[in-house]
């Protein structure tokens, strides 16, 4: 067995047995859970009272309230949380080693730093895979298997956007990807946080505050805001919504999706430079 | 022979602070050393220079004669070490951490050998409890089966002893002495317990201020300083007077009921003859630790 094989397999075991790692998986049930029972509980209600603004417009026929919407009513409400909960696990990667001890022995076995390093953070987007892979499960199959299947009215800034059911399942999988992608940016950042700090609680602190004071620059029309925008990964984060308009907008979906990449590589570089130059001399 | 370890002029400093100064020194294969100095003086920062911990600012550290920089991963197959307190991943047994350490030594292991290794440090019937149930000695036990897993040539031991028992430092002093003796390790052991050091140890470096200050064969070392001995006689002033007319006057440093003395370690055994012959009964005999004597006259400067 290979050195690397052989470092990653240990990091797949600690995340696997650590505790704190089924805290992101019992939150995301909760949620997926609580929700779809309001939905179901309520949905129908809430439902016209949205759709009674355009009832004079349009004849809205069929089951709206289905699996695809509420899956992406998850997901939105979800953008804020599972980076959160990502960074929970992430973020306390190498931080939390060192605040336990337990680094002096990782650090001092004939695995390079780059190689412990590089399975830790494998072994993160293994685990932010499979938030997303629960996430997926309960908020599109459950949901489908409670509400049914049906075409997706979607509102966004465009306007209304009706994906037919028989055109939607790429478009989960794209969006799935592109969240994943987005997530990996937030694992790799709390992984190079991870790197300079020697607590665990910092780096998840400094993920959650970058990812608000990001969102607030996204937020607001602001000239000097303006120019940071299409910069900031917070701000590409929510290119999986792009899938859901008609036309899709490959190339904004692309840039995004570039920047994305950038900023994990960029992160990534810089945690393997920090931590090839780390003391650890706690 | 190669020499187990060699540093060559290495220094660590953060920022104005220079905690290691140019120290050089070198540990023989199949010794045990001991590692002294006092707190400070910048043991831990070497002992993790060693084990590539801490990056050094300057100079070269060699280890089985390659260096530490373009060898690494070699010369940390062939060591093993606690550097300061063990610490596990405490929601695991004992026997997963185990597996933990050999997987990440690239060694293919069983179950056997695992459990044979937990007998060796006294752990016998424990592997499948979680770390978070163990006391600091039985961690420290641990530690040390961690350090053995790989069969290391090297093992560096930084205040192994701390939170032992009575017993746990006595099966460690064997199990120390076992490895050197029956299977040749080298071992390079950091104490505070300076008796223990001068048990154990056949040679010791002491540093001070981040510089090596003594380095050599502790009985050579040890064996032209005096010690302190304390004498309580059965009749001081018959004792008295008979030392006072003989040539152990010559050590006398304090009389009374308790009498003083600066001697050589290998003279007390005559003293103790030769009052027994002038039939002066001695209550009580004790000297302070040569050791403990010879490191405080060398770091108080």
């Amino acid at each position: 067995m290979s050195l690397f094989v052989a470092t990653l397999q240990n990091e797949f075991v600690k995340t696997i047995r650590r505790p704190r790692s089924y805290i992101g998986f019992g939150i995301i049930t909760f949620i997926c859970l609580m929700l779809q029972a309001a939905f179901y509980q309520d949905g129908k209600e809430i439902l016209s009272t949205v759709t009674a603004q355009i009832d004079s417009i349009f004849s809205v026929q069929g089951n709206i309230l289905n699996g695809n919407l509420i899956c992406f009513i998850v997901l939105q409400t979800l953008i804020v949380q599972m980076p959160l909960l990502v960074a929970f696990v992430t973020g306390d990667t190498l931080s939390g080693e060192t605040a336990s001890g337990t680094i002096r022995f990782l650090l001092t076995r004939p695995a390079s730093r780059i190689q412990i390093l590089l399975a830790k953070w494998l072994a993160g987007l293994f685990y932010t895979l499979m938030l997303l892979l629960v996430l997926g499960i309960l908020a599109l199959f459950v949901s489908r298997w409670i509400f049914g299947s049906g075409d997706l009215m979607s509102l966004n800034s465009e306007g209304l956007t009706i994906i037919r059911a028989d055109d939607i399942n790429w478009r989960w999988m794209g969006a799935f990807g592109i969240a994943f992608l987005s997530l990996s940016v937030v694992a790799t950042y709390a992984t190079l946080l991870s790197c300079l700090m020697d607590n665990s609680i910092t780096p998840i602190v400094t993920v959650m505050a970058t990812i608000i004071v990001f969102t607030i620059i996204g937020l607001f029309d602001i000239p000097s805001f303006d120019v940071l925008k299409p910069y900031l990964f917070t701000t590409h984060m929510i290119a999986w919504r792009s899938l859901f308009e008609d036309p899709v907008p490959y190339s904004d979906i692309l840039f995004s999706c570039g920047v994305l990449v950038f900023h994990l590589l960029a992160f990534l570089g810089l945690a393997i430079y920090f931590f090839n130059r780390k003391d650890i001399s706690n | 022979m190669t020499a187990a370890i060699h540093l060559n002029n290495v220094s660590k400093t953060y920022g104005n602070f220079t905690a290691v100064d140019h120290l050089s020194f070198t540990v023989r294969q199949g010794d045990i050393y001991g590692f002294l100095g006092p707190n400070g003086s910048g043991k831990s920062t070497t002992l993790r220079m060693i084990m590539s911990l801490i990056q050094p600012s300057a100079g070269e550290i060699f280890l089985f004669g390659h260096s530490l920089k373009e060898n690494r991963k070699a010369i940390m197959q062939k060591i093993g070490c606690i550097i300061e307190k063990p610490d596990f991943y405490t929601y695991l047994s004992a026997t997963e951490n185990l597996q933990l350490f050999a997987r990440a030594s690239e060694l293919s292991f069983r179950k056997a050998d695992i459990d044979r290794l937990l007998e060796q440090v006294g752990l016998q019937g424990r592997g499948n409890d979680t770390v978070k149930t163990f006391s600091h000695g039985m961690k420290q036990r641990l530690g040390l089966a961690q350090a053995l897993i790989h069969d290391p040539e090297l093992i560096i031991l930084d205040e192994p002893n701390t939170g032992l028992d009575p017993q746990g430092i006595i099966d460690l002093r064997n199990l120390i002495l076992n490895l050197n003796k029956q299977h040749g390790k080298t071992i390079l052991f950091s104490s505070h317990i300076l008796s223990e050091v001068q048990t154990l140890c056949t040679s010791m470096i002491v540093i001070h201020h981040g510089k090596t200050i003594v380095q050599g064969k502790v009985d050579e070392l040890l064996s032209t300083e005096t010690v302190t001995v304390r004498l309580e006689l059965a009749q001081p002033e018959n004792g008295i007077a008979f030392i006072q007319q003989s040539a152990w006057h010559a050590y006398l440093q304090e009389q009374g009921s308790e009498c003083r003395f600066a001697m050589p370690k290998t003279e007390i055994s005559l003293l103790v003859r030769a009052l027994s012959e002038a039939g002066i009964a001695i209550n009580r005999i004790d000297y302070k630790n040569q050791l403990e004597e010879y490191f405080l006259k060398i770091t108080q400067h």
